[in-house]
């Protein structure tokens, strides 16, 4: 049971893909008892990351220890402690949801005397019961992440991994995931290890790891990350972005892209300086908004573009490369 | 709290919401145990997704049907019209060609099991079985095994219809196909598993297995007596594995029939290398090793996959 050490431990690991280097050396670690969020763009090695930490790809170099144990040389001594929700669906749909549960206690030995207790009680933590002697083909898409998650849940896990566990589904079936998965952590004192790109639901997390290209480009509190940005974010909507952004650099001084369509940049309380920049500018403006620092904001002072337009650029390949080899 | 240890057990319909209390679980070392509850769950899986299965069922029927009653009333009218009291005299060839339908018939479905091992990876499955802290092992056993019982079970149903075929239902005969049958089911689910663990879609697993699957069955000897081949035809027969698992069941089924030696000869002259005929013992040995062989190297392939 818990040795009050860290739950995850990771120290200049690297994944290098023939000559891409999907994970280039980084380092983190995760206290018990924490809801930790890596977050950032398709393809930024999120997915690798969490696939080496969950032993399912081997390290090109660097350590890493999760619940205590090194994820190369004991492996088995990992995967007994951790459980997993893949972005992926892996469930049986021709098994009805006890049945995929049974399936995942026998394969993980969990004592027979307290398996039907324990099925029982994932089953009406996510709210399924109910359901539970239908086939899994008749769930629907929030249903069957409910399932993968109480069947992570099964075996008590120290550490529960999700990898993008909300992907694809409705706005109102994200929020009720991340409402069980908030449950769930008062309930089982588990570490919760997630990867995510939307926003919204970085938030919910106590700490996030801002993920770029390979490396960990900022690690803090929500908060921290984002009152470390101090700035507002203004975007415009122009008749000419080029030279909107030219001036902007001549008459003020500030750097601008173009991000989601508008020409977007960052300044100190920007509500302030719209005034000066109607009057100063010289190009018409066609719509303004002024945002508080976001997570996108930090997002966007680390790397230099907001995570959709990360996420389209990115190269798509990549991503199929790896869940190629994830499929193993 | 009920300690039910099957999977499709449930409880009575409207049973009470259990009480939410938190049941912790430690999941125990690694042990010889724990493997085998796993080998179990993973054919108990393959029996269930058998049974649910029907259509499968039924539709593993058809064809081994229409060798039967189609092919084997077709071929068997030729033979009489043609040789007049000729060797087709007393042996219906219904009766020649059903040791053949049933392996045959054992042997779709057996790939088929196999082939389910393809559909876990397309949809996800097979991750959730090998992130498990147990061995590769206890899974690839546990497939053969499965997909053996279920092949056997299918086989169940075709001996039923030995009756059609002029074979009679003496409770030993019927023991001893389903025996062999499972020898050859076995076999053939670790060919299958084997290839499965390198092949990653569904359609080229199974255009791979029709092409190694026809040549198998022409040269098995389920469909024509194997003596007085021409002599590449004979080797290629020799070396066909499915040969020695169709040989013991069609000496099953002539054992318990009433024919006259020179029928015996032409229609069951067993199988032959040089001059020496190969007694069936050594037939069943020769498929079980080989399926415990493929066996074998497919658990190397999965944990070589890691």
């Amino acid at each position: 049971m818990p040795d009050g050490g860290p739950a995850v431990e990771v120290d200049g690991l690297v994944k290098r893909f023939g000559d891409v280097e999907a994970v280039r050396g980084i380092e983190f670690s995760v206290a018990a008892g924490e809801i930790f969020g890596f977050l950032g763009p398709n393809g930024a090695g999120k997915s690798t990351t969490i696939n080496m930490l969950c032993t399912l790809l081997r390290p090109t170099s660097g350590r890493a220890r999760v619940a205590g144990h090194d994820v190369v040389s004991e492996r088995d001594d990992v995967r007994r402690r951790i459980g997993l929700v893949f972005q992926d669906p892996t469930l049986d749909g021709y098994l009805s949801g006890e049945q995929n549960l049974r399936f995942h206690a026998e394969l993980y030995g969990v004592p027979r005397s307290v398996t039907a207790d324990r099925i029982a009680q994932v089953l009406e933590m996510v709210g399924l019961w109910d359901r539970r002697r239908d086939r899994v083909q008749t769930y629907s898409g929030g249903m069957k992440r409910r399932l993968e998650i109480a069947r992570g849940l099964l075996h008590s896990p120290r550490v529960l991994f999700l990898d993008e566990p909300t992907v694809g589904l409705d706005p109102q079936t994200r929020a009720s995931i991340w409402d069980y998965i908030r449950q769930l952590k008062e309930a089982e004192e588990i570490t919760i290890f997630m990867t995510t790109h939307y926003m919204d639901e970085a938030e919910y997390c106590d700490r996030i790891a801002i993920m770029d290209s390979g490396g960990i480009v900022a690690l803090d509190t929500p908060e921290a990350l984002k009152a470390g940005v101090g700035k507002d974010r203004v975007q415009i909507r122009t008749a000419d972005d080029e030279a909107a952004i030219v001036a902007l650099k001549d008459g003020f001084g500030l750097e601008a892209t173009v991000a989601e369509g508008a020409v977007t940049f960052s300044v100190a309380s920007g509500e302030a300086f719209v005034p000066r920049l109607f009057a100063e500018l010289g190009v018409p403006i066609v719509s303004v908004s002024v945002s508080r620092p976001s997570l996108d904001d930090v997002f966007m002072s680390f790397t230099g573009s907001t995570i959709r337009d990360a996420e389209a650029s990115a190269s798509d390949w990549m991503r199929m490369a790896m869940r190629g080899r994830g499929g193993r | 709290m009920t300690d039910s240890t099957a999977v499709s057990e449930g409880t009575e319909a409207g049973a009470p919401r259990p009480p939410l209390k938190v049941v912790r679980v430690s999941v125990p070392e690694r042990s010889v145990r724990h493997d085998l509850r796993a080998v179990k769950i993973v054919l108990h899986r393959e029996l269930i997704r058998f049974w649910r299965d029907k259509l499968r069922m039924v539709s593993g029927l058809i064809q081994p049907v229409l060798w039967l009653l189609v092919m084997g009333t077709g071929l068997s009218n030729l033979m009489t019209s043609g040789g007049g009291s000729g060797p087709g005299g007393e042996v219906d060839l219904k009766t020649f060609i059903f040791p053949g339908v049933c392996a045959m018939s054992v042997m779709f479905t057996a790939m088929f099991s196999a082939g389910s091992i393809v559909w876990d990876r397309e949809f996800g499955f097979l991750r959730e079985m090998l992130v498990a802290p147990v061995s590769r092992s206890a899974i690839v056993v546990g497939k053969c095994f499965g997909g053996a019982l279920v092949a056997t079970l299918q086989g169940a149903v075709i001996v039923l219809l030995a009756g059609l075929a002029g074979v009679p239902y003496d409770p030993v005969l019927l023991l001893e196909l389903l025996g062999l049958m499972f020898v050859g089911a076995f076999a053939l689910t670790g060919f299958g598993v084997m290839m499965a663990a390198r092949i990653k879609s569904m359609q080229s697993f199974f255009g791979l297995m029709q092409m190694a699957m026809m040549p198998m069955m022409f040269l098995s000897g389920a469909l024509y007596p194997l003596n007085g081949l021409p002599t590449w035809l004979t080797v290629l027969t020799r070396f066909n594995p499915l040969t020695y698992a169709v040989d013991p069941l069609r000496q099953a089924v002539f054992s318990h029939l009433d024919v006259s030696p020179a029928l015996e000869r032409t229609f069951n002259p067993g199988v032959s290398w040089g001059d020496w005929i190969v007694p069936v013992w050594l037939e069943v040995v020769i498929v079980f090793a080989m399926g415990v062989g493929l066996m074998g190297v497919a658990i190397l392939e999965f944990r070589r996959a890691d």
